[in-house]
């Protein structure tokens, strides 16, 4: 542009003038911009910030007085004094451990076959692009999913509405997160570690448990607590195959009674709860059960993460 | 080794075959892995036949007048879809206004101008929003956003429940989706055209949005794209912020109540008032979630393919 400009092939002096006009004007402009930019970056963190200043503010009359009674509480929609959220605490673990007892193992088995035999063959592309587009299905479309099949279908294995079938559906939901992630860890696992297991005689199976599976090991572990702080997060799905809102009474039930026969409920599905109550008593303990929730997701994105970039080896 | 080789010259012969135990368990293993990676097809297949199945037996005994009626009111026989596609089209246009600037606008940040050292502390930050559950930006939406920022600015908004509360909160979930796969996009872009660029005398602002972004750009719209599929697909920020439970009246005013299709969904699945069992109320959950599931998938096979179109470019 400035080549084509007359004014610079007059005086040299001029020209230089222009220029250095041209530049601290583009030098601002180029100031501007880049403040621009990081206020965008600024205002994403900042809104978590105020999120979570907002539910401390908020839940604070429960923290400062009776934390102890919300935290073991049973859920109740109609009465904000006994409302609590220890059930719900109760049917998330519930659900993490039934997350971790079948998507975990599906899930790192299924990426060590697309990673590990499947090669690039037709049938390996179909699958990889079937995990990428089930990761982005909205979980609700797993909500009935877990409706059909293990609430109505499977209802005489799993009693129906029952943690069981919750536990399940978030199994489902999470499985393409575990792929995903355990894929990009056995992928990062360079050949010469493979090949110096074959070089000592060993088999595929003895070379992926021996040296694959350790080397990938962070990576892996990343994906599954990843999927955990997901699988603790959801409530849509949880929602159609019988998640509890409103009034969950317990009773007496053995431990295995509850489980295989009676209604559950979860942390975010008690937030949901509370959360349609009006009055400003609801609103403190659903501000205190959002809180509680929201850091120990936030806890376990941040272990993950932090593991992923320790861990994170450059071969 | 368990076979004593008979020695006939100088060298021992070795015995390379390996023992049936560990053909076998070398075998096994592989089925067992197979079998796991099928079960994901499987999942897909069942995820069509049980949405399709009750989407069809609705569509054909739904009376289609009642399909483009007003408001949805499932249990009164009324199905307007388009009262919840608007209300869909409302809540992630609003979200996209908040997720775009700052998604991109970080992504941009991070990839062109953050020192590595900030990059490495800011971005694992911008993760971190990405695991906020819906159900607590949702009651976020109604106890912030809306009081706080859309009832002082807008006069005549509603002051409980409104689709402007609930498409900001969608959009703060959105923006992490939108910034990672936009700055992987960016960072994608190789070093040498910002070298060339700079080299012509360029600064860094003229390089990041002539160069870098041009280069790049089928990876940020592949971000937008699957950062609209995020918004379409949320449920439990519109359940809980956008009010019109048992149903809504159609509308276009996004400072009043309303519906998604989500939000119906998860209208028509829970409650005491849970209509179980058959009817063709119940039978609309599985129309919604077919609509729901086909406009999303091709949304991510659209996103896909042009984030696979730069990992190819470049």
């Amino acid at each position: 542009m400035a080549l084509t400009n007359p004014a610079r092939f007059g005086a040299a002096s001029a020209a230089g003038l222009t220029r250095s006009r041209a530049s601290r004007r583009q030098n601002l402009s180029g100031r501007v911009v880049e403040g621009l930019l990081l206020s965008a970056l600024a205002v994403s963190l900042l809104i978590l910030v105020v999120l979570i200043v907002h539910l401390f503010q908020r839940s604070w009359s429960v923290l400062d007085s009776g934390f102890g009674d919300f935290i073991t509480g049973t859920l109740d929609a109609s009465d904000a004094r006994t409302a609590g959220v220890g059930q719900a605490i109760r049917g998330t673990l519930f659900l993490a451990v039934i997350v971790a007892i079948v998507a975990f193992p599906l899930g790192i088995a299924c990426a060590i076959y697309l990673e590990e035999y499947a090669g690039d063959s037709r049938i390996a592309r179909i699958l990889r692009v079937n995990v990428r587009n089930l990761a982005g299905v909205p979980s609700i479309v797993y909500g009935i999913l877990g409706l059909s099949i293990f609430v109505k279908f499977a209802g005489g294995l799993t009693g129906g509405r029952t943690v069981i079938a919750g536990g399940l559906t978030l199994s489902v939901l999470v499985l393409p997160i575990v792929i995903i992630t355990a894929s990009e860890a056995l992928r990062a696992v360079p050949r010469s570690i493979r090949e110096g297991a074959y070089g000592v005689g060993a088999t595929q199976w003895e070379t992926i448990r021996s040296h694959v599976l350790p080397s990938a090991g962070p990576g892996i572990l990343t994906g599954t607590i990843l999927s955990l702080s997901r699988a603790a997060g959801e409530a849509a799905p949880l929602l159609l195959v019988g998640g509890i809102t409103g009034l969950l009474r317990t009773g007496d039930q053995s431990l295995w009674e509850q489980v295989t026969k009676g209604g559950f409920t979860s942390m975010p599905v008690a937030i949901f709860s509370y959360a349609r109550q009006t009055g400003s008593d609801f609103r403190a303990v659903t501000a205190a059960a959002s809180l509680v929730l929201l850091l120990v997701v936030v806890l376990l994105n941040a272990i993950a993460i932090t593991l992923r970039n320790r861990f994170e080896r450059r071969w | 080794m368990s076979e004593a080789p008979t020695q006939t010259s100088g060298a021992p012969a070795v015995n390379l075959r390996l023992s049936a135990k560990r053909r076998r368990s070398d075998r096994t293993m592989k089925w067992l892995f197979g079998i796991a990676a099928v079960l994901t097809f499987v999942i897909t297949l069942l995820i069509l036949y049980v949405l399709f199945a009750d989407a069809w037996a609705f569509f054909w005994q739904v009376e289609k007048a009642k399909l483009w009626d007003i408001g949805w009111f499932p249990r009164r026989g009324r199905f307007d879809i388009k009262t919840l596609f608007v209300g869909t089209l409302i809540v992630s246009g609003i979200a996209m206004l908040i997720a775009v600037p700052l998604g991109l606008g970080s992504a941009i940040y991070l990839s062109e101008f953050a020192r590595p050292r900030v990059r490495r502390i800011l971005k694992p930050i911008v993760e971190i929003l990405a695991g906020i559950p819906s159900v607590v930006l949702g009651y976020f939406a109604i106890s912030f956003i809306n009081p706080d920022i859309i009832t002082n600015l807008v006069g005549g908004a509603n002051k409980a429940f409104n689709f402007a509360a609930a498409g900001i909160a969608v959009g703060v979930l959105t923006i992490p989706i939108v910034a990672s796969v936009a700055e992987d996009a960016l960072r994608a872009v190789p070093m040498s055209l910002r070298e060339a660029s700079f080299g012509l005398g360029a600064r860094r602002a003229t390089t990041t949005f002539r160069v870098v972004l041009p280069a790049g750009i089928s990876g940020v719209i592949a971000a937008l794209i699957l950062g609209v599929s995020r918004a379409i697909g949320e449920t439990m920020v519109v359940a809980i912020a956008a009010g019109a439970v048992g149903g809504g009246l159609f509308s276009v005013d996004p400072f009043q109540p309303g519906q998604t299709m989500t939000a119906a969904m998860a209208a028509l699945g829970f409650g005491s008032d849970q209509i179980a069992g058959s009817g063709l109320a119940f039978q609309s959950l599985f129309f919604l979630g077919f609509l729901l599931f086909v406009l999303t998938l091709l949304l991510n096979i659209a996103g896909d393919r042009l984030v696979r179109k730069v990992r190819e470019e470049y």
